[in-house]
């Protein structure tokens, strides 16, 4: 059993173009935990994001998942483990219907039908979407599109959760259930966003990128308290401390 | 129709083929044969033939009222797409005059008879193959078409399209209508938008198609789409088939309306 | 361009589709062999685009009326010509059933008008060799439009010919070329202006999109001019087939064609062959004899006929007219029925 560890070693990525989103990026989250990436818009975040699993390789630099390096062999075997969620599902819910699409995963992972139905409903069960099952996506509304979303992910049952920008098309109600939703999994979350009210209420740990290199990397009460140091990211304190 | 009523429509019936009354929950595949069928029959009639197809209309009368489809919906799409077949139809009364007698000295040119032919054939192709559609829904029919026997690359194609349109569909009307509401009259919506319009459409399209593969891959997708559900035929599903084919058989050859003409002449005199 | 069922017969019907369908599975076929992962829901996603594009009307200059786009040739440009027709084939299945654009059955011609000769004829025999690399605006400018026009061209003259051999429509040969040709001419040079258009406009803002599509691949990983003759054989032999099917069970139709376009008289019909045969059996099968002319009346006397009207024996008697209003009113009432009883539940 792996110890469902992410570890990035100095890490550096460049794009085809010559930009370079990550310049030598470490850090490293253990089993459980909750951590929240935030930063100012280019800073990096997606493309940390993207690195998760696999889809885009380091130019130097490892990445070590469970107790895998990346690499383009171990990359099917790594997308097992991380469960990546967009920022828009309606990229991420591609099949015609909802049971199709969160089916989609244990299919590919070689289970028989049965099988797949259980997998399918335990997902959705768990996100509270079960009577949508047979609902073409564009029938559903953004928040039940984004439960949706993270149920296909979860069917495969990864051991490492990624998400970018959860709440960001959800009205206040959606975003609150997806909150109290991500408070329940014990999966490893890591959670890139501009939301730091969620960020706040989801995740113990929070890691600031600038320029594509980490700048701080602690405790979330000690981060998003820093007014200081969230101006110099183009962020702001939470909304809920600013009213204090 | 505006890009505005177009979506709708195609809203619309969407929604409508998601409905759940017996003609829903037939076998697709059943509902696809008795619609190829009932459309090939139709138009086999001899170019003259009024009479007969008269109790064709039963078909998508039957369908309508059980499946719930509203009869102005399907009269007003018929409606709306008829021009083509008028266009070409009318061309028949004006270049077949050959007279034909009705009764009592009174004649119609046999041009006239093929056209309300055309009208007739017309309208009860249209209306039944929309039927299809509002009472089935259309990853239903994509499951059909597979296990009828089009190639599986095909269907996963359909299927994509068919979960794409709408998604394409709004994206587009954000830009038509951000067009429309910046040009005055006819202005602005020459060709010289539209090729900005459809070109940045092309580019956001093939940016999505990419975060698309990216999400299939991050679930595990090496190149095999995965298909499920079997349908399994059910007694309701057997007897749907063999009633309309029989239905077919016996209107095809038999002239009912005729001979219900003549016992009807037969009883007043 | 779409053809419509009313106007079709079953024969053509099924000779289009037995084509359109067999081009599909070859396309799905070669294109399982060496597809890249990614065109799956490339295409799917593509044709949604075409879908949507569709959809959007433009003013066409000078003319003040509104068109929209074909979109088979800037199709194949980014998917190549396997991909592009499954692509277009679903397309034109959506509109067929969704909008009653183009019937059912009419949709193998249909997929055959729009999809097949853009895909297999304008792109890889008039487009690619005339835009070479792509990288000459000029030269895609008239590849895109001699393309379009020509795919255009060859579509409408096949609604043309599968009209005239469906045997339902009174149009002369001659006069409905006349009609269809030049209409679809200007349509083929709007497109492909506007064809061009989008490709240059690509290639301006995002080159590498182009790249990696068609324009790099080899012509003959796709298409030999081979193949594509070998279809178009294949397709006469089996049209010429129901070419004379249909001389033999519907002279009316043809013999107004031939004589509009010849000049002559109707056909002579055939003694020997297969085609009295051909209508020994149509006359079997088709319970009710055609109508016969005012000036070739035939008395016809039948068992049981009452003889309330005098007159010629004509379809479209009283018997007819009798049944016919009968039958409707009991279809309606049935409708009506049926949606009382719903209701009540």
């Amino acid at each position: 059993m792996s110890h469902h560890i992410v570890e990035f070693k100095n890490v550096s990525f460049r794009y085809p173009d010559g930009t370079e989103a990550l310049r030598d990026i470490s850090f490293r989250i253990t089993h459980g935990e909750s951590v929240g990436i935030i930063g100012a818009n280019g800073a990096g975040k997606s493309t940390l994001m993207l690195h998760m699993n696999g889809y885009l390789m380091p130019t130097s630099g490892t990445v070590n998942i469970g107790d895998l390096y990346l690499t383009r062999q171990t990359r099917q075997e790594i997308r097992r483990k991380v469960g990546v969620v967009f920022q828009n599902p309606d990229d991420q819910l591609f099949m015609p219907t909802v049971y199709e699409d969160v089916a989609f995963g244990p299919l590919n992972l070689g289970m028989e039908e049965t099988a797949v139905r259980e997998r399918v409903d335990y997902a959705l069960n768990l996100v509270n979407s079960l009577e949508l099952k047979n609902k073409p996506p564009h029938h559903l509304s953004s928040g039940q599109k984004s439960a949706v979303a993270i149920a296909s992910v979860i069917a495969v049952e990864p051991d490492i959760l990624a998400m970018d920008e959860p709440a960001s098309n959800l009205d206040p109600r959606s975003r609150r259930l997806l909150i109290n939703l991500l408070k329940t999994f014990e999966h490893s979350k890591i959670i890139a966003s501009h939301d730091l009210d969620l960020i706040m209420d989801v995740c113990h740990r929070c890691i600031v990128i600038k320029e594509g290199t980490v700048v701080a990397d602690g405790p979330v009460s000690e981060i998003l308290t820093n007014k200081k140091l969230l101006e110099e990211n183009n962020l702001e304190l939470p909304l809920s401390l600013q009213r204090n | 129709m505006t890009f505005d009523e177009k979506y709708y429509n195609i809203g619309f019936i969407d929604q409508l083929s998601y409905k759940n009354t017996f003609v829903h929950r037939l076998d697709p595949r059943a509902k696809l044969i008795a619609t190829l069928l009932f459309l090939f029959t139709v138009i086999s009639f001899s170019k003259y033939e009024i009479a007969a197809l008269l109790p064709f209309f039963l078909y998508p009368m039957l369908l309508m009222t059980i499946g719930e489809i509203p009869f102005m919906f399907i009269f007003k799409k018929v409606f709306l797409v008829s021009p083509f077949a008028v266009f070409i139809g009318i061309f028949n009364p004006l270049l077949d005059s050959g007279q034909v007698l009705i009764f009592n000295g009174l004649t119609i040119s046999a041009g006239w008879l093929s056209f309300f032919s055309i009208m007739l054939k017309f309208t009860l192709t249209v209306s039944t193959a929309l039927l299809l559609i509002a009472t089935t829904s259309f990853p239903n029919v994509c499951h059909a078409l597979r296990q009828l026997g089009l190639p599986s690359l095909f269907v996963s194609q359909l299927s994509f399209l068919y979960r794409y349109i709408f998604v394409l569909m709004e994206e587009t009307m954000r830009i038509v209508r951000a067009r429309n509401m910046r040009s005055y009259g006819e202005r602005g919506k020459g060709i010289r938008i539209f090729v900005r319009i459809v070109g940045i459409l092309f580019i956001r399209t093939v940016e999505r198609a990419e975060r698309v593969y990216f999400a299939m891959l991050s679930r595990g997708f090496q190149g095999d789409m995965p298909s499920l559900k079997r349908f399994g035929i059910k007694a309701g599903d057997v007897i749907f088939a063999v009633s309309v084919a029989v239905f077919l058989y016996i209107f095809r050859f038999y002239p009912a309306t005729q001979m219900l003409g003549r016992f009807i002449q037969g009883v007043f005199s | 361009m779409h053809m419509a069922d009313a106007l079709l017969s079953p024969a053509v019907g099924v000779t289009m589709w037995a084509g359109s369908v067999a081009t599909i599975g070859y396309s799905s076929r070669k294109l399982k062999d060496n597809i890249d992962n990614k065109t799956i829901p490339l295409m799917g996603v593509m044709g949604a685009f075409i879908f949507a594009a569709m959809m959007i009307n433009f003013t066409i200059p000078g003319t003040g009326s509104s068109g929209h786009i074909a979109g088979g040739i800037i199709l194949t440009v980014i998917l190549g010509p396997y991909a592009a027709f499954l692509a277009l084939a679903s397309v034109l299945m959506v509109q067929a059933l969704f909008f009653a654009d183009g019937g059912v059955l009419a949709l193998g011609c249909n997929i055959w008008n729009m999809g097949f000769y853009p895909c297999f004829i304008g792109f890889p025999l008039i487009y690619k060799p005339i835009a070479g690399d792509g990288t000459i605006a000029r030269r895609i400018s008239i590849a895109a439009i001699a393309s379009a026009v020509i795919s255009l061209q060859l579509g409408a003259f096949s609604v043309v010919l599968e009209t005239l051999l469906s045997g339902k429509s009174e149009l002369p040969f001659g006069t409905f070329v006349l009609l269809m040709q030049p209409i679809h001419l200007a349509i083929g040079i709007v497109e492909g202006i506007i064809t061009a258009g989008i490709i240059n406009y690509v290639k301006k803002v995002r080159p590498e999109i182009l790249e990696a599509s068609s324009f790099s691949r080899p012509l003959n990983a796709g298409i030999s001019i081979k193949n594509v003759l070998i279809a178009f054989v294949i397709l006469a032999v089996i049209t010429g087939g129901a070419l004379s099917w249909f001389a033999s069970t519907h002279p009316d139709g043809l013999e107004w064609s031939i004589e509009k376009v010849t000049g002559k008289g109707k056909l002579v019909e055939a003694t020997q062959g297969i085609a009295p045969v051909l209508k020994e059996i149509q006359k079997k099968t088709a319970f009710l004899p055609d109508y016969n002319f005012k000036s070739a009346a035939r008395e016809e006397p039948k068992g049981n006929e009452v003889p309330a009207w005098p007159g010629i024996q004509t379809g479209t008697s009283v018997a007819g007219i009798v049944g016919g209003a009968i039958v409707l009113i009991s279809i309606l009432l049935i409708g009506f029925g049926i949606r009382f009883f719903k209701n009540k539940e």
